[in-house]
């Protein structure tokens, strides 16, 4: 098959096109528009002028971006803990369980993250609004209501955020936990180990790289969380869940200014670079291990 | 003892969480059976389908749901077509150049688009994009395409090559061998590389939000997100779009699965 060597890579012209055009291009004249005046209307938007390091300048002077840059990070954090924990400890106890129980409990879970954002948000909306089902909840129980998306809007939108993406965790950890082999579970469970510190001791170290993916993908997919945010706190109130992401969107789209909101999606797009390359490091190392068992 | 214990906990713990990630959507589906629905979670006084009817048969619903199905079945078309010529050549081909672009494509899954929609934004306004379906299949297949040629590679590394090395003794070249040969055998991998593009597009709220103007071109999510900005929220009719809304989503994941059993044993493959 080796006689018209030229023809196989018209294969790969169509995805190649598609994806310099719309992603690399787009990916490069962020770096270059971040260094501009780019306005949305008015005169800036005929002309380009570089101003240099100016929107980086403005940037880090700006205290709504230092604080948006603390609300990611807390964002983000919460999100892989809360996602992480929650997601292996749903694979780790549908282990071993009657099949109806993993069948309901697994969807029921799926729901979440297979629902339209929008959707998720909605539900999400409903759940933690003030006269809401989780304080109806609380109130059965005689717990007073608490206003969730005021008084606590950051930890809100961690717990929505928990909801819709814990499935995919769960789906990683329960793949992870079919290949422990389960006959050094069964010795250690002879040997007098408890169930808990077998998780910490056996399962946790085995799975160590399937943690770390996990984070990864997570943490890639956090940042650019947008729709859920905005559809349940706008961002509000007072900032207190501005992210780097809805402060991008404010900046370019209702402020006008897209070179301000350019220079910040930078900062987002690098922090993307540097976990996406690394994710890509140890896929591609895993490979090579794989290899050369 | 101990482990019959434990067992018991186990369930316990199982119930609670099902029980919190249930009453959300518990919310949504009593709220669009019942006539006067509210934010706070209620049995409906009586069951009625009135919400489902008023929302079906509104003009403006009609025409987003019919604009997110032409965007979601356009990503689909476009990503299924590159993916599996590229998929094919980079399963089939192992070279320097063909594993560098193999990782630069790796690479790519993990970027979030989100980050990319105000450069994209100027983009589209300069070549006369914006505001056009057409503009915003092509780039949501961008961010959806470098994973799903990551997909289409593995699903086509588990056909054997001796297939088409008959193939080709009998004279086909390497597109007769990829679309007589390959493409029936590797067909569920094509749906299902189809359909999560399908739903990724089908969901997508920001891209529309930012990219999109005219009220005729408005997709589900956005017509749904303007529920929220309306004067009085009327939860009923939202509960029901909601409904109506997910169907396609939650009928297609279940499709999918039933591919991916079909003799794929995929790891990793389930990234949204």
């Amino acid at each position: 098959m080796k006689k018209q060597p030229v023809r196989k890579f018209v294969f790969l012209l169509p995805a190649t096109l598609i994806i310099a055009v719309f992603f690399l291009i787009p990916a490069l004249l962020c770096v270059a528009y971040s260094f501009t005046d780019l306005a949305l209307t008015g005169s800036n938007a005929k002309q380009l002028t570089f101003v240099g390091l100016s929107n980086y300048a403005k940037m880090f002077a700006d205290t709504k971006v230092l604080r948006a840059a603390r609300n990611t990070v807390v964002f983000t954090l919460g999100s892989i803990a809360g996602q992480s924990i929650l997601g292996f400890s749903i694979a780790y106890l549908l282990r071993e369980k009657r099949v109806w129980v993993r069948r309901v409990v697994g969807s029921i879970v799926m729901i979440g993250w297979v629902m339209p954002e929008v959707v998720a948000a909605t539900c999400m909306n409903s759940f933690f609004a003030d006269r809401g089902t989780l304080n109806a909840g609380l109130n059965l129980i005689g717990i007073k209501g608490i206003s969730w998306l005021f008084t606590y809007p950051m930890l809100t939108v961690i717990l929505a955020n928990i909801w819709r993406g814990t499935a995919f965790s769960m789906m990683n950890y329960q793949a992870a936990l079919d290949d422990v082999d389960t006959s050094i579970l069964e010795s250690a469970m002879l040997d007098g180990c408890g169930e808990i510190s077998s998780i910490f001791r056996i399962i946790l170290p085995v799975l160590k790289k399937t943690v770390a993916t996990n984070s990864m993908l997570i943490t890639l997919s956090t940042l650019g969380c947008f729709g859920m945010i905005w559809i349940l706190t706008g961002g509000g109130p007072g900032g207190k869940t501005n992210t780097m992401t809805v402060l991008m969107y404010v900046n370019a789209f209702q402020n006008s200014q897209l070179g301000y909101g350019v220079a910040i999606s930078m900062a987002l797009l690098v922090i993307g670079v540097v976990f996406g390359l690394l994710y890509t490091r140890m896929l591609g190392e895993g490979e090579k291990n794989e290899a050369q068992d | 003892m101990k482990r019959r214990i434990n067992r018991k906990i186990a369930y316990l713990l199982l119930t609670v969480i099902a029980i919190l990630w249930v009453l959300p959507i518990l919310w949504m589906v009593l709220a669009s059976l019942d006539g006067n629905a509210n934010i706070f979670i209620k049995i409906p006084d009586q069951i009625t389908l009135d919400n489902f009817f008023r929302v079906v048969g509104d003009t403006s619903n009609q025409l987003a749901m019919l604009n997110s199905l032409v965007l979601s079945f356009g990503v689909a078309f476009c990503v299924m077509f590159a993916s599996t010529l590229a998929g094919y050549v980079l399963s089939r081909y192992q070279s320097r150049t063909t594993r560098g672009y193999l990782y630069t494509i790796l690479f790519m899954t993990t970027l979030p688009g989100t980050v990319l929609i105000v450069p994209v934004y100027k983009m589209f306004v300069m070549l006369k994009f914006y505001d056009r379906i057409g503009g915003i299949i092509i780039f949501l297949s961008a961010t959806t395409l470098p994973y799903s040629i990551w997909m289409m590679k593995n699903f086509i590394d588990n056909i054997p090559i001796e297939i088409e090395e008959a193939a080709a003794v009998d004279g086909a070249g390497y597109w007769q061998a990829l679309y007589h040969v390959v493409a029936p055998l590797v067909l569920p991998g094509i749906c299902c590389v189809a359909i999560r593009a399908f739903s990724a597009a089908w969901g997508d709220f920001m891209t529309p939000y930012i990219l999109l103007s005219s009220p005729s071109k408005a997709m589900a999510s956005v017509t749904m997100y303007k529920y929220f900005d309306a004067f009085s929220v009327s939860y009923g009719n939202l509960a029901a779009f909601s409904i109506l809304y997910s169907i396609p989503s939650v009928f297609l994941y279940i499709l999918a699965q039933k591919f991916m059993s079909k003799g794929f044993a995929m790891s990793g493959a389930n990234k949204g």
